[in-house]
């Protein structure tokens, strides 16, 4: 394994000599998301492939910690945990067989329990990264509470790669829910962001809120929701929420978490617009909504600086999340920065990638 | 707490003048937010860590944000250090003035803005109260869930600073996981948003960084944080447990089971027999150690998980179990943990409060550690644990009219902090690095790493004038530092007389 990493801590030397630039690679699952820079020859040499970099470092259950190597499939992690009875609470979507936990991290994409338990960022603990120099350099750790110098490890959690090659993370993971039921109910868009905004409010054991609007009769649509938890406490809930259940939920779950919905068409543009929850529904077609009304899909082409206005004058922002081969929008798919926050993070860009050797353009044209 | 003294820290002797810049200051504020006259500037010496005192030059309080810009972008023209304060409660020096520079005290920028029912959020000024913030909420049955137990004094801003923790973060989180915005003043005097109320906030998650990095990156002037639903029933199990060991295993059952209680602490038989002549808990004086387990919840789940924890403490070996029976007696049983402070304020002259964090299964190894400190230092030592999270909180007890006794508490400090970085933890989980654990970052941290951390910086304040000397020890102080360990061994003052 020492290997491994000598392997890659020279390659990163080179590039740098060559000032040639390095495109971090796990499962490639995610290689849709971000910019997309066309890859020139010569780059072909200059993927910095993670797979290698593999295995379970250390899983301890009852410290709710586990460290794997960047290149560990997610799967097997996953696969580990549960034997464990624990899992990752910010359930991430893979979006292929081949999805790794560095890809993961760097993608910093939660899926349908960030809505309760957080997103990816809430549960990384620590970080190993191999940097623009080719040192290796630690962050954060294998503890709960750590405040001893900046929060490096939750920087990296959503940077796509671009300070430095995550080689390896430490994770907080939880118990699984001792019982988890879901349940259906017929609503308006409405209707729906109402009860959301009623239940929100309440201590109800919702692990996960959807709605999926319906292809057939336009303005109608499904609300679903998951209540996980102990069994007293979902019976309670079932009473106040009502609805009929959803059979085979855990597949239902897994579809929405993987877009692999038939809402998703994987043909056309698909963009997420993240609004404050309490945001209205916005006059845009058919939109599926998740997490309690903060995370959006639309489905379809749309122009890029209407919709952005709008998402902006809502609180929130948009990216077209997949393009599905359609053009890029000026400036990248990823919603503009501010200009203070755009400062700031050239600045951080320049002082970690001086020579902007990791993931160019990724995140923003000009990183 | 270390005793090495920054020079750069006091005045200088050569001729320094603080004239200009309080004429400045007198310029952009108003006259009664200037302070300047040692008898006003005296009370902001030192924060809740006394053994660092300074004297700030000046002492500003800005009634706005207008005003906070204003001060930031004169202190980058005028190249003069800014040190943050809130409530002045941190406990490890991070609102230790700087001689040469101005302290900015952000109390009266304590509006509450908005509390958002629908939402779920409050958006706050940073000098509101922590415990403000939920009894702003409870009508609508919200609260704001970390709690430190400074909770009554300390100020959101604060928080935000040193990513402030408390009894309850097992279950709910840190700061980092409760706040959703920040409004700050950059160095050069811009105001900017980091993070968002709608998930994910474009880029990279600069709040994350920002948030426990000690007023070295901006001054707060507007925090967002997330409200929650107050769980309708709490119940607290107090179990007493022969040997630490026992009730380190207890603890690890409780979470090999899956359960996340509430709220999880350990007091070992040293701290329960300083807190309990003062509170009257009902704390048996014949355990070793007695753990502090919290359910809350419906009362249907409380009931539920009440009876599981019980059942994983009682074959865990515990030999007195009982389990609060109204809230009343729920409060009586969390009194001596949440007294064990002013307690040892009580049976010692002075006490020096550690924080360092440690994975769980290291705990028995590093409290008979400590135990062995106690005899070589010559010092008593009690020890309050959030045993949920790992995170230790020795309190050595010494009297500082002793110097000698400040020099020993202080190297038994280092020590513990060292041995907690030995077994993979941290020199701190909540209180932050300040001035007191500088020295232990050159331990925890490598020269690339602390390195990389000085970028961070950089990116944030380019002219570094930010809180400067806190936190990221320079690469000469570490050498210095190391060198002193390397001739340790030996202690520094061998003179000493040793129990």
């Amino acid at each position: 394994m020492e290997f491994v990493l000598s392997e890659l801590t020279e390659q990163v030397l080179t590039a740098r000599a060559a000032k040639k630039s390095l495109f971090i690679a796990g499962g490639g699952t995610k290689s849709f998301y971000g910019n997309q820079r066309a890859l020139l020859p010569q780059d072909e040499h200059y993927q910095l492939d993670m797979t290698a970099y593999r295995g379970i470092v250390n899983y301890q259950p009852s410290e709710l910690v586990v460290t794997a190597r960047a290149g560990t499939p997610l799967a097997e992690l996953e696969a580990e945990l549960e034997r464990g009875g624990q899992m990752l609470a910010f359930e991430p979507p893979h979006f292929g067989a081949g999805a790794t936990v560095g890809g993961c991290v760097a993608a910093g994409l939660a899926g349908p329990r960030r809505i309760a338990a957080g997103g990816v960022r809430d549960f990384v603990l620590g970080v190993r990264v191999l940097d623009a120099q080719g040192n290796l350099a630690s962050f954060g750790g294998e503890v709960m509470k750590n405040v001893a110098g900046y929060d490096v490890s939750r920087l990296m959690a959503g940077s796509l790669g671009i300070f430095g090659a995550l080689l390896e993370v430490s994770l907080k993971v939880l118990p699984r829910p001792l019982e988890e039921t879901t349940r259906v109910l017929d609503t308006t868009q409405d209707e729906a962001l109402k009860l959301f905004t009623a239940w929100r409010s309440q201590p109800l054991p919702i692990s996960a809120s959807a709605w999926v609007p319906d292809e057939t009769a336009p303005g109608r649509g499904r609300l679903t929701v998951r209540l996980s938890g102990a069994p007293p406490a979902i019976r309670a809930a079932v009473a106040r929420i009502g609805g009929d259940e959803l059979h085979d939920a855990r597949a239902w779950w897994f579809g929405l978490r993987e877009q692999a919905h038939t809402f998703f068409n994987l043909e056309q543009p698909l963009w997420r617009v993240a609004l404050p929850p309490t945001a209205p529904a916005m006059a845009w077609g058919p939109m599926l909504l998740e997490w309690g009304g903060g995370q959006r899909w639309l489905s379809g082409s749309a122009d890029a600086k209407v919709l952005r206005a709008a998402a902006e004058r809502a609180g929130g922002h948009a990216t077209l999340f997949r393009t599905a081969g359609w053009a890029e929008p000026e400036g990248g798919v990823f919603h503009p920065l501010s200009p203070g926050v755009a400062t700031i993070t050239r600045r951080l860009k320049q002082e970690l990638d001086p020579s902007g050797l990791f993931n160019p353009g990724r995140l923003y044209p000009e990183l | 707490m270390n005793t090495v003294v920054d020079s750069g820290l006091a005045p200088g002797q050569e001729s320094y003048s603080a004239a200009p810049l309080i004429e400045a200051l007198r310029r952009i504020l108003p006259a009664h937010c200037v302070l300047f006259r040692e008898e006003d500037t005296r009370p902001y010496e030192c924060d809740g860590l006394p053994l660092y005192r300074c004297l700030p030059a000046a002492v500003v309080l800005p009634e706005n944000e207008a005003q906070v810009c204003e001060v930031l972008k004169l202190c980058k023209r005028m190249n003069v250090p800014l040190v943050p304060r809130g409530a002045g409660t941190g406990l490890s020096g991070g609102a230790l003035p700087h001689g040469r520079g101005v302290l900015i005290g952000l109390s009266k920028l304590n509006r509450i803005k908005r509390v958002d029912r629908e939402a779920c959020v409050a958006v706050v000024e940073p000098g509101v109260r922590n415990l403000a913030i939920s009894e702003a909420a409870a009508p609508y049955g919200l609260y704001y869930a970390p709690d430190p137990s400074s909770q009554i004094a300390c100020s959101i801003g604060g928080n935000v600073a040193e990513n402030a923790g408390g009894v309850h973060c097992l279950k709910y989180g840190l700061t980092v996981h409760n706040v959703l915005r920040v409004r700050m003043v950059t160095i050069e005097g811009e105001v900017i948003e980091l993070g968002s109320e709608a998930p994910d906030a474009p880029g990279v998650n600069l709040l994350s960084v920002f948030v426990g990095s000690e007023g070295m990156l901006g001054i707060v002037t507007e925090v967002t944080v997330k409200l929650v639903p107050k769980p309708v029933c709490a119940q607290v199990v107090m179990a007493s447990f022969p040997s630490v060991e026992a009730a380190g295993k207890a603890v690890t059952q409780v979470i090999a089971e899956g359960i996340i209680p509430a709220g999880l602490e350990m007091m070992d038989r040293p701290s329960v027999h300083m807190v309990e002549p003062f509170v009257k808990a009902g704390y048996d004086l014949e355990a070793q150690a007695i753990l502090l387990c919290e359910s809350d919840g419906t009362p249907e789940e409380v009931a539920h998980e009440i009876e599981r924890i019980e059942a994983v403490f009682r074959g865990a070996g515990a030999t007195r179990c009982q389990v609060s029976g109204s809230e009343a007696e729920r409060l009586k049983f969390w009194a001596g943990r949440k007294n064990a402070f002013p307690a040892a304020g009580r049976v010692s002259p002075d006490y020096y409060c550690m924080d360092g964090t440690i994975p769980r299964r290291h705990l028995a190894r590093v409290l008979t550690a400590i135990e062995q400190m106690e005899d070589d230092y010559g010092l008593r030592c009690a020890n309050v644990f959030h045993a949920g999270d790992g995170n230790l909180h020795p309190l050595i007890m010494f009297d500082s009219n002793k110097p000698e006794e400040v020099e020993r508490a202080d190297k038994f400090g280092a020590a513990i902090l060292e041995l907690c970085v030995q077994v993979g933890g941290t020199v701190t989980g909540e209180h932050g690095v300040g001035m007191e654990k500088i020295n232990q970052m050159c331990v925890q941290f490598t020269r690339d790493e602390l390195e990389t951390f000085t970028a961070v910086k950089r990116a944030f304040d380019p002219p570094m004038l930010l809180n400067p000397e806190k936190v990221i020890p320079t690469l000469t102080r570490c050498a210095e530092y190391g060198k002193m360990h390397v001739h340790g061994g030996e202690m520094m003052f061998p003179d000493l007389s040793r129990f």
